[in-house]
């Protein structure tokens, strides 16, 4: 069983600048965080603010400028099967089917296996029936859904989620939230998960990670202690909330 | 030139090895001198009597230039390019608009053109000669002909494949045809139209050296094929080809800045 | 390459209105080419001068039946496709590999894609001296020319297909382990499947166009050679325009035959995201 209270990813006094035709821009300064095992932490800043360029470092598809981030004690250098990347639904693949998406990252087990775990992903994310669709068939919600199903077929230790629901309508992103939970409750791995969105960090969190506009850093930790399902009317959710709202400085009334 | 770019979310962060403007110019130019300096070393090893070493085509070229032969030619393939595009241009631009436009004479004429396009321009040379005899306009009727076709086609796909909800809103605003033409369908079909024009430049100038090298008697392509038989001077041979690539080349610039205008910037993706 | 349009695909070009009668829809596009053939009779039996030279219609078909007859035409048909399959063959197997390395290796493309650019202007037709020089004259001559003409927008259609790869793709594989090899074959090939497809089709389309250029090196079968020695041995204009006629029909079923390649199967998911199918 886990050790809830390892910790699973380390981020140690991270910067991030980019240089372009001799300018440097600073993405990233001093960012330090330490993420458990089976969290859900919320990144949560505007756009632009460097969130995704965090979480591609912590991915190992860039490299940091200073600072490290290690896992399980060892330092990311490079992507990994073992932390999946979930992207927004343009992730897929659009030459394979459902099934071929999913079972990409397992392509190595033995034909049963692979069609055995395959199915499961397909019913833990609710696409059954349509197994033989190519993604170009599918809405924005069920691409998401084959992405996450994709991500979990490897069975790794960390997800990693960027803004996963942003292509979605809001009613849709609703019902993924939920979705998400459910997985998470199911299969319960760490999840760093990057938004914009201060409803859904609050829905969704174990922590909120809020951070400044460019150059990114940590404004505030945020723990959330109240359990799943959230009533999102109770005067502790809106209490959090308006907290939050509070911290990044916008006003209650539009 | 301008190629696709990969898609990203806003947020996402560039490609971290961006390669720099100069680099651009140092790599191919790098490249070119070391292929160079190996046609040298291999033309010194082989002890080839005929085939020229890079110096030899410099020579070459200094000495057309010495005999003013060199701008002559250069000046005569660009007239003729220029007088057989611009002739393609004012025909086929109409062409393909009324063919977009009307899609009943698109669907009569498009097996014509379809028939017509995989001729080669140098098929019709006999045609050429007996209408026009062994002339300038003969020569001028092949790039006229080559070009036609990119552009007819282009224009007719751009035209076409204007966006019904851009009509919708044009006649919404309460544009007359005219009108509606003149500042919905022209504007937007203009990046196509604009690659199609691109694409006959490039061939306009590819049959130009072709159609030189039948009908006429002055300019890059005369040269090609003169150098070889009056005297196997390969020397000029290359130097010729070169030049044909490098305006080729130059001309296909060009036009790529035209795309960067801002007026059609939108149509592409300009890095 | 022009951008693809927005998502509201409705255009012209899909809202066409359709006749009611599939007879009718099967006449318009074959009236055009009767139209033509009527101007071209028309014109021809009342000019005069030089242009009495060009043959009527009716004397093109004669000639073509005249070809078959004597047993040319296949001659000259197969003569010239095998030249071209050769070229346009090996074109392919060079340039599709080296446009992916090209692709791949951003620093290489940038240092050789300039070169190409410099080299893809230079007519077929004058590279004949040089062909000559180094193959001889013949059959090995024409299809080198074949073989440069289709080797550059082929070597560029890759190269540009790679750069084209969307980057959530390629990090993807990344992120299930995937190393070079299996990354070029796992998510860039089947990628750049679509935009392949459609290069391979243009660059047929070149290839065929080029032939008649590649036969002037005194070959002495082919539609390319037909039309030039046509004219030379004899002004018969009536064989040089049925070898046009010839080279435009095979050429329209080339294209056809690479079209069909496109659509087959699974291939109909590429375009949605490559949707300015060329022309």
């Amino acid at each position: 069983m886990t050790d809830k209270t390892a910790v699973k990813v380390r981020i140690q006094d991270l910067s991030k600048a980019f240089h372009t035709n001799g300018h440097e821009i600073r993405v990233l300064e001093d960012i330090d965080l330490e993420v458990r095992n089976g969290e859900l932490v919320c990144i949560l800043g505007p756009s632009g603010c460097g969130k995704s360029t965090l979480l591609n470092i912590v991915g190992g598809f860039l490299p940091a400028s200073s600072g490290e981030v290690t896992i399980d004690g060892l330092p990311v250098r490079e992507p990994d099967p073992r932390r999946i990347f979930v992207f927004q639904e343009r992730g897929v693949f659009p030459w394979l089917t459902v099934e071929g998406n999913i079972g990409f990252g397992i392509s190595d087990l033995p034909p049963k296996e692979k069609a055995a775990r395959i199915a499961h992903y397909v019913r833990l994310v609710g696409l059954e029936g349509f197994e033989s669709a190519y993604p170009q068939e599918l809405s924005g919600g069920m691409k998401q859904r084959v992405e996450v199903a994709r991500a979990l077929a490897v069975n790794p230790d960390v997800l990693y989620l960027d803004e996963p629901f942003g292509a979605l309508d809001s009613i849709t992103r609703l019902v993924m939230r939920s979705e998400l939970l459910r997985i998470w409750e199911a299969e319960r791995k760490t999840i760093l998960f990057v938004t914009h969105d201060i409803e859904e960090s609050c829905q969704l969190a174990d922590r909120i990670v809020v951070l400044s506009a460019r150059p990114a850093s940590i404004r505030r930790v945020v723990e959330v202690d109240m359990p799943h399902p959230r009533d999102l009317s109770s005067p502790r959710y809106l209490a959090l909330r308006d907290s939050i709202l509070e911290e990044i400085g916008l006003a209650h009334r539009i | 030139m301008t190629t696709p770019a990969p898609v990203r979310p806003d947020d996402a962060p560039p490609r971290e090895t961006k390669p720099r403007a100069l680099e651009a110019i140092l790599f191919p130019a790098f490249t070119a001198g070391i292929l160079v300096a190996v046609w040298h070393a291999a033309v010194l090893l082989s002890h080839t009597e005929i085939f020229p070493s890079p110096l030899a085509v410099a020579r070459g070229v200094a000495e057309l230039a010495r005999k003013g032969v060199l701008v002559t030619y250069v000046r005569d393939s660009l007239v003729r390019v220029a007088a057989g595009y611009s002739i393609a241009l004012v025909l086929g631009i109409p062409a393909g608009i009324a063919l977009g436009w009307y899609s009943g004479a698109a669907r009569a004429l498009n097996p014509v053109i379809q028939l017509l396009r995989p001729i080669s321009p140098l098929a019709w040379i006999p045609v050429a000669i007996v209408l026009f005899g062994v002339t300038n306009v003969a020569a001028i009727f092949l790039i006229f002909l080559a070009s036609f076709f990119p552009i007819v086609v282009a224009t007719m796909n751009g035209v076409r494949n204007v966006p019904s909800m851009f009509l919708h809103a044009g006649r919404n605003f309460g544009l007359s045809a005219p009108a509606l033409f003149s500042r919905v369908i022209f504007p937007a079909a203009l990046p196509r139209v604009l690659t199609g024009l691109r694409v006959a430049l490039g061939v306009a100038w590819i049959v130009v050296v072709a159609a030189e090298m039948i009908a006429v008697n002055s300019g890059l392509g005369y040269l090609v094929i003169d150098s070889r038989n009056a005297g196997k001077r390969y020397d000029l041979v290359i130097a010729a080809m070169l030049l044909i690539g490098l305006i080729g080349l130059v001309l296909n610039l060009l036009v790529g800045q035209v795309e960067r205008l801002r007026a059609v910037r939108w149509g592409f993706n300009v890095p | 390459m022009a951008r693809p349009v927005p998502t509201d695909s409705t255009t012209l070009e899909n809202r066409r209105a359709r006749p009611a009668h599939t007879l009718a829809r099967a006449l318009v596009p074959l009236s055009g080419i009767a139209v033509l053939v009527l101007l071209w009779d028309v014109a021809l039996s009342v000019g005069e001068g030089p242009f009495q030279l060009l043959p009527r219609p009716l004397a093109v078909v004669r000639a073509i039946g005249e070809l078959a007859q004597k047993g040319f035409l296949l001659k000259h048909v197969v003569a010239s496709l095998f030249r071209v399959t050769w070229g346009y063959v090996a074109a392919v197997v060079v340039g599709i590999p080296l446009g992916i390395v090209l692709g791949w290796y951003r620093r290489g493309g940038m240092a050789i894609a300039p070169l190409l650019e410099i080299l893809r202007p230079i007519s077929p037709l004058a590279w004949i001296p040089l062909a000559i020089l180094w193959f001889g004259v013949g059959d090995i001559s024409a299809v080198f020319i074949i073989f440069l003409a289709s080797l550059f927008p082929l070597t560029l259609t890759a190269m540009n297909a790679v750069r084209g790869v969307e980057l959530v793709h390629v990090n993807a594989g990344r992120n299930f382990g995937l190393r070079v090899p299996e990354l070029l074959r796992r998510v860039i090939y089947p990628a750049i499947l679509p935009q392949l497809l459609v290069g391979l089709r243009l660059s047929l389309g070149i290839a065929w166009l080029v032939v008649v250029a590649a036969e002037m090196i005194a070959v002495s079968s082919g539609l390319g050679f037909l039309i030039i020695d046509a004219r030379n041995a004899g002004n018969r204009y009536d064989l040089v325009v049925a070898g046009m006629v010839l080279i435009g029909v095979i050429g329209i079923a080339l294209d056809a035959m690479m079209r069909g390649l496109e659509r087959s199967k699974a291939l109909a998911w590429g375009y949605t995201s490559v949707n300015d199918a060329a022309p």
